[in-house]
This record gives C-alpha cells, structure tokens and sequence, in this order.
C-alpha cells in the first residue's frame, strides 16, 4: 500500500517558489491499477517522481507498506527503489547496452548472480515478446518495442509496485492499446501494483481501477474509473472527459444523454439500432469516438426531443441494451 | 630540389626521429593529462549544481583552478612550470621536462572536455537509473562513463591534435620533434623546405590520429550500428 500524506512540493526559483504539489493525500491499494490524470503542469510528474523520492517532498511522506520513506538513510531507500519499478515517456533506455543488458541491469545493482540474472531477463523478454531481439541495441527497435523492453527491465527486481510516466505518451494508438494490455496482463498475473500517470483520459479508463485528478497542484477527485468517466464532479474532470464539448452548453435542448464507449464492438451500429427501436429522431451534438483494433472508445452527446414520452424511450433502451450513458444536465 | 640540410638531416634520421619523439612526446602527455583530467573532468560534472551529487564548493573551487590554467598561454604556462618539471622529473630540459609541462597544460583542457561529455547523457536515462537503485558512485561508472564513451573517444582525439600542437611549441624551450626540427634547421637557418617538410609530417600524424580516432568512436557507439 503507498500512502502519500500531506505532500507538499516547490521549488524555489530565481522568479520566486512554485508549488508544484499542493497538500497532497492518496491511498493506493494493493493490486489495484491507480490512475493519476491531469493536463501538462498540473504537477502530476511530480506527484509520481515523489513516491519513489526521485524528487524530495518539501513537506509530508511517502509512506510504502507501513515504512516511512522520508526517514529512509540513502542507503536503504536505493534499496527500497529496486520494489518500485519505473518507465517513463522516453523510455530511457540504455542506449549503449543491447536488450539483454538493459534488463540485466538493475540485477547488477541490486547484486543478483549473473547466470540468474540473465535467465530471469530473457523469462521476462519472453513475457513482453521481445525474446528474439535480445542481442538488439534500443537504437534498432521501435518505440512499442523500447517500452517493452523498459517494462521488462522495470520488472526484473520483482517490484511490487510499477510506477509509469506517460508511459504511452510517445506512442501511436494500436501501441499504446498493446502496451496497456501488457500492463493489465502483469497487473493480473504478477499482482504488480501499477500507478498510470497520464493527460489521456482513454489510458484511464481502459485500465485504471480508481483513479485521482489533479489541477493545479492539487487533487480535484478521487473516485472509481466508471463513477468518475459517468458522473465527473470537478470542473476539470469534465474538461478532460469532454476535452471539445464546451460550446455544447450553448445549444440548448431539454434532454441531452452523453453515450459513453468503453469497448464496445465499433461494429455494433449503436445509434441506428436505437433510431429504428425507438422510432425516435435524435440529434448528435458532439462526438469523440475512436476505433481500437474493432472496439470502440470514447463519447457522445445527443439530443433527445422534447417530448417526455419519446425521450423516456430512448432512455429505456439504453439502459435495456447495457449501454453506459449518463444525462446531461 | 631540397636543401643540403635536409639532406644531412635525412640521412642521419633526424627527421625520422622527430617523428618518433613527437609522437612519443603527444602520446605519453595525453595519457597522463587523462590520467589527471578524466577524475578531474567526472568531479566537475558529478559536482554540478545539476549533477548527480552537487556540491557546488567543490565545484567552485576545482572550476575556478581549471580556468586559471586554461587562461595561461601555453607558451607561457610551459616556461612558467618547468621548476615544476625539475621537481616531478628532476631536469628542467629535454623531453621528460616537456612531457611534465604538457600534462599540467592539457590537464584542465582534458577536464573540460570530459566534463562535457558527460553532461551529454540523457537526464531521462540517468533518472531511471536512480529510479532503479543506483548510488552515485555505480552510476559513474556504470551508467554515465559508458553511455558516454562515444563522446569520450571523440573528444580524447580532438584532446590529443591540441596536445601535438603543444608538443611542438616545446622545441622552443628544449623540448624534441617535429617543431623543434622546424625551429633550429628550418626557422634559425632559413631553411624553408624543412620547415614544410614537418609541417606536412605533422599533418599526415594528424590526419592518422583523426581518421582512426573517429573510426573507433563510430564502432563502439552503439546507437549508429
């Protein structure tokens, strides 16, 4: 369990001190996929660079399985590191070892033979798909493949925790969706504790249990992925949800429902099925969807008419389909 | 179509010996400038304030005496060390003096220059490598020396043309070689074609150096093959 209490961060600059983190307070459970969302300079790097103490708290502590990260001598807290594996948007690989020996490396620190080493690194190449192109240098691979490799290395101490920077930032979408399944695949099968920071609302809510927005330094929200996704209750949670559909409050209508796409067949031709069933003419305001390798991610805004009786209707079906929407008010 | 000089010189190998000694002379210089400046060149990078461990007194002091030395000429600084030299070597003359004077000269140049090729490593690399565990000390020499040996060749073979230069300004105060040899036959004794003979051998050194320096940069930098 991380226990992140009362964190505080600035820095002090020769324009005078920036907070970057404001009264932090979270919980991440064991086994649990924690998301932290927020725009660029929102201070959620900083956040997530605070619980392996790359960055030291002006205020407040870490607190990692009932030990006190603060209190830590250098000595045990770079030993406690090696159960906190990291990746990072620019994966950050070594670039003048090959495959293999970016893996073997934090073996090498944390003092594990070198036969044992190496047969645990290409166990894990094994698991990311990687283990033909041990012998290859981070140069010759593509972006996918780097973070493979990064999330193999990050894995080979046996963390109990994975912390990922913008871990998928850099990468195209049908990567980013391989990427995320690997890392529900470990947190599934490994029981690895993963913390996601991400500005992409899609990396959220397709592998996050919980997750906490954050706006200008501090924590707008906490709350479970669907609750959130449905129902946002701050300000910015909105605006991340629905980046564009701001001007929509103009266009006034009396019953407006938003259609959430959580990986639902893109084939499924939701909108007519309910056109046909309802008889009922509805009018889309917004929309942001994204096709996923056959799955469909994303939102929509319609309008529904005026009409009580017909727009219950709508509403009915939905609901009777299993199709997550919520009112717009 | 040359002078009876180079002649002479020619045959009682004078010239093919300065070859030697130049070469002698660059080479030993630049090993122990390394010797000196690599710690040196580490310390300065290590030590700043966006090091991996800043100590910025440190830094101040180490950067302050590393300027000092490189804004001494080193026609000056050479004459300026030889008590130095006699000190360390026990004579004030010939090669061994040289070799003493070239090493305190290229000494802070060679920091310099290591001290740039290691702030050249990515920070991202260096952050995961912290994130992993690593103490300071396994970080220098498992992290940032590596990932910067590409850099490092490089620049230790701009390091060592600087260092041959130097060497020839040595046949001024008592020092042997090529520029010596251009100096006494050539320059003293107008003996133009001496004088563009060593500059020509000097060059093809130069050139050698070069060539394979940059050949081996580009082999062990394994983000090019």
């Amino acid at each position: 369990m991380i226990e992140i209490k009362d964190l505080n961060k600035t820095y002090q600059t020769s324009a005078g001190a920036i907070v970057a983190l404001d009264n932090i307070n979270l919980t991440i459970s064991d086994g649990e996929i924690f998301g932290i969302i927020g725009l660029s300079g929102a201070g959620k790097s900083t956040l997530v660079r605070c619980i392996n103490l790359l960055e030291r708290p002006t205020k407040g502590d870490v607190v990692l399985d009932g030990k006190s990260l603060m209190q830590l001598p250098q000595k045990e807290l770079l030993k406690t590191r090696q159960s906190i594996g990291m990746i990072f948007q620019n994966f950050n690989l070594l670039e003048q070892r090959n495959v293999l020996q970016n893996v073997c490396y934090p073996m090498e620190i944390a003092g594990i033979k070198k036969d044992e080493a190496r047969e645990r690194a290409m166990e894990l190449l094994q698991l990311v798909g990687l283990a033909d192109r041990q012998k290859s240098y981070p140069s010759q691979l593509s972006g996918g493949q780097k973070q493979r490799v990064a999330i193999a290395r990050a894995l080979a101490t046996k963390p109990k925790y994975l912390l990922c920077d913008e871990a998928t930032s850099a990468l195209d979408p049908n990567t980013t969706q391989s990427i995320l399944e690997l890392l529900k695949e470990i947190n599934k099968t490994m029981g690895v504790t993963i913390v996601v920071i991400t500005h992409e609302m899609r990396v959220i809510d397709q592998i996050c249990d919980r997750v906490a927005v954050i706006d200008s330094s501090q924590i707008a929200e906490v709350g479970y992925v669907s609750d959130v996704f449905t129902s946002p209750q701050s300000e910015i949670a909105k605006e991340l949800i629905l980046p564009k559909a701001r001007p929509i409050d103009k266009i006034t209508g009396e019953h407006r429902v938003r259609i959430v796409f959580d990986g639902e067949d893109s084939y499924k031709p939701i909108i007519s099925n309910l056109i046909l069933e309802c008889q009922v003419p509805v009018n889309i305001l917004y929309a942001d969807t994204e096709d996923i390798d056959g799955t469909a991610y994303g939102h929509m805004i319609i309008q529904l008419p005026d009409d009580e009786h017909q727009a219950n209707r709508v509403l009915h079906y939905l609901q009777s389909s299993g199709i997550t929407y919520s009112k717009e008010v | 179509m040359f002078s009876e000089m180079f002649y002479k010189l020619w045959e009682n190998g004078i010239i093919q010996a300065g070859v030697w000694e130049t070469i002698y002379m660059t080479v030993l210089s630049t090993l122990f400038a390394y010797l000196i400046g690599m710690p040196l060149g580490l310390i300065l990078s290590v030590t700043d304030e966006s090091g991996i461990h800043p100590l910025p007194w440190l830094n101040r002091i180490l950067g302050t005496l590393v300027n000092v030395f490189r804004s001494i000429p080193f026609i000056i600084l050479m004459v300026a060390m030889l008590p130095v030299a006699k000190f360390v070597v026990g004579v004030s003359l010939g090669n061994k003096a040289m070799i003493v004077t070239l090493v305190i000269a290229a000494a802070p140049y060679v920091a310099r220059m290591v001290e740039s090729s290691i702030k050249e490593v990515n920070a991202g690399v260096i952050e995961a490598a912290q994130a992993m565990g690593t103490g300071s000390f396994k970080l220098v020499y498992k992290v940032l020396i590596p990932e910067a040996k590409p850099s490092l060749i490089t620049n230790a073979v701009i390091s060592t043309v600087t260092i041959l230069g130097y060497s020839a300004m040595a046949g001024i105060i008592g020092g042997t070689g090529l520029g010596q040899i251009a100096i006494t036959y050539g320059y003293q004794r107008y003996n133009d074609d001496i004088i563009w003979v060593c500059v020509i051998l000097t060059i093809i050194i130069v050139q050698i150096i070069q060539v394979a320096g940059t050949r081996i940069a580009n082999k062990t930098d394994r983000r090019i093959n």
